[in-house]
């Protein structure tokens, strides 16, 4: 149940620093949109905004609208914990909870919402997500093992069960293969296709074949210099924007001539 | 042939010189080095023989009443150089009042650091984190007399119970609980908070489940740390908790004594000026007792460094 996001003029600010400017754009749901641009201009922060997360940094605010199928998650009654519980999210470095064991990770979202689940549910969940994360035939038998003993590959793509365990309607990637090897990040690619049937997917990357590997839309984000704030460039079809993009930073940042 | 040992010649050359370049050392760090070396071994000794010498004084002395009647029996009725009379009631004291000084300081100490860590900004965390370093600097007797002034308001002068020197130590407990606590949740990486947050999980949920339960192994090590702080203090007991010879359980009600006020006691006692030729007459008693009390004390505050290791093992992140 995927569901489709619409941003309307956001600007990001950390203080009184706007740090993104008049964003609007589309998401659709059941794709993959890629988020490119140089270092520091902006699109994780923009990807924070739409779960809401980077209100864990003081200080940081946001004005415009960001609407999931119609509904401002900047609402009045809206609760930015309900938010991240529909908007889920894998981030840059591999992060399982150390204390937990593979499967504790995976029923974590559940299991720290002290919901309680009976034991057949926790299993079929464990070994749904799992499976829909490529690694259940990697570690069904040593399930009960900590999750910091895998490998960075195994790590993120427990991470991405972990999110997808809680039943969300969008998934945001943040970067999610820069730390990993190339075989590593071929699965998880081919994990994204897979996912995108369900779930509208969001990733941010620094890799502009990753980026016209798994994504149907890329969106270009840029920075005028040090302390202007990032702005979307352009969004099109990512075929469209690597062969034929409307605007010249677009066209010298994905053939590589600056960045 | 004669083509090839010119060049075998250059590769040997080559190598000597590459051998010389890498084996030569230079003569003065070389010596810095031994200096360095030797200083930092005879700084170690130094600092461990005066711990060594202390360790081996107490047991030694320690030893020759440490044993089970010592353990278990009061100093109820025991006066002269009787050979008789132990620190069963010590013990139990300091284990009550330590007890309950923890239970006050730990919830107390605990939630400060998590306000600092996780809450905390502006003035008000800038103020409790200086009136945290002003507490740490609190001499301990004027805690004791702090507990001390606080209770005469309530029971009138002069009372003594238990629980007025578990006060006393929570005073001198509570800082040093916030200072390592704060340090140990600090340690938790930040990607786990967010990692939960993403789950959607809120965030006092995120603090309990996520950030005390992976930084509990150092908050055990912490309250280890103040409760070693405070077990050895006797100066703020001895006004607070009095003295006693008897054995009592409840901090609410009466004196108690305690190891370190034990040991003080029996040690001012001084030698017992016992009559020519009497049999049961033991000059020394009371240094023995009071050296037996001290390797007592050691031993408790072992046996917790113990259990907190153990705490530590189970409770730390593994691997495999």
């Amino acid at each position: 149940m995927a569901q489709r996001i619409d941003v309307k003029d956001l600007n990001i600010y950390y203080g009184d620093f706007l740090a993104v400017e008049g964003v609007s754009m589309t998401i659709d749901p059941r794709s993959v949109t890629a988020f490119i641009g140089p270092s520091g201009c902006g699109k994780s922060t923009f990807l924070r905004t739409l779960n809401r997360m980077h209100e864990v940094i003081p200080g940081a605010r946001v004005d415009g609208s960001v609407e999931l199928e119609g509904v401002d998650l900047y609402g009045d009654d809206v609760d930015p914990v309900a938010v991240r519980r529909t908007v889920g999210m894998v981030f840059q470095r591999p992060n399982p909870f150390p204390t937990m064991s593979i499967r504790d990770n995976v029923l974590a979202g559940v299991k720290l919402n002290n919901k309680r689940i009976s034991k057949s549910d926790a299993d079929d969940l464990v070994e749904s997500s799992l499976r829909g994360a490529n690694l259940w035939n990697e570690v069904k038998d040593r399930l009960e093992k900590p999750g910091s003993g895998l490998s960075g590959g195994q790590q993120q793509r427990l991470c991405i069960a972990r999110a997808i365990a809680v039943k969300p309607q969008v998934v945001l990637m943040d970067e999610p293969c820069s730390a990993l090897d190339p075989i590593s990040t071929l699965a998880i690619e081919d994990l994204i296709q897979e996912l995108k049937k369900d779930y509208t997917i969001v990733i941010v990357t620094h890799n502009m074949q990753q980026a016209a590997r798994v994504s149907d839309r890329t969106a270009f984000f840029n920075i005028a210099g040090t302390g202007k704030p990032g702005r979307l460039i352009e969004m099109n079809d990512t075929a469209t924007i690597f062969s034929s993009p409307a605007e010249k930073a677009t066209e010298d940042y994905v053939s590589g001539r600056f960045g | 042939m004669s083509a090839t040992s010119p060049t075998a010649a250059t590769t040997t050359e080559t190598a000597e010189r590459t051998r010389a370049l890498l084996t030569a050392a230079d003569p003065g760090r070389r010596r810095a080095d031994r200096a360095m070396t030797v200083l930092i071994y005879g700084a170690f000794a130094l600092a461990v023989v005066p711990l060594v010498s202390l360790l081996w004084t107490v047991v030694l002395r320690g030893a020759e009443r440490f044993d089970a009647d010592f353990l278990l029996t009061s100093m109820r009725g025991v006066f002269g150089g009787m050979d008789m009379g132990g620190a069963y009631h010590a013990a139990v004291g300091t284990l009550m009042i330590t007890l309950t000084a923890t239970v006050i300081s730990v919830p107390i100490g605990l939630l400060v650091a998590i306000y600092l860590v996780e809450y905390g900004r502006g003035a008000l965390a800038r103020a409790t984190t200086f009136f945290v370093d002003v507490m740490t600097g609190i001499p301990s007797i004027v805690a004791g007399l702090f507990a001390f002034a606080l209770f005469s308001i309530f029971l009138g002068p002069g009372a003594k119970l238990g629980i007025i020197a578990a006060v006393a130590l929570s005073v001198l407990m509570i800082p040093v609980v916030v200072r390592s606590c704060e340090e140990m949740l600090k340690l938790v990486p930040n990607e786990l908070r967010e990692a939960s947050y993403a789950l959607g999980v809120p965030k006092w949920l995120t603090i309990v489940r996520v950030v005390l339960r992976t930084s509990v192994a150092g908050i055990t090590t912490g309250v280890l740390l103040a409760v070693a702080r405070v077990i050895g203090e006797t100066a703020p007991i001895l006004i607070t908790a009095g003295v006693s010879d008897s054995i009592n359980f409840n901090p609410f009600d009466g004196r108690m004594m305690t190891l370190p006020v034990y040991i003080f006691s029996q040690y001012r006692q001084g030698p017992v000026p016992c009559q020519e030729g009497a049999l049961d007459c033991l000059v020394d008693i009371n240094f023995d007792r009071a050296w037996a009390a001290a390797l007592l004390l050691i031993v408790i505050v072992m046996l917790l460094n113990l259990i907190g290791r153990l705490v530590t093992r189970w409770f730390s992140p593994k691997l495999r």
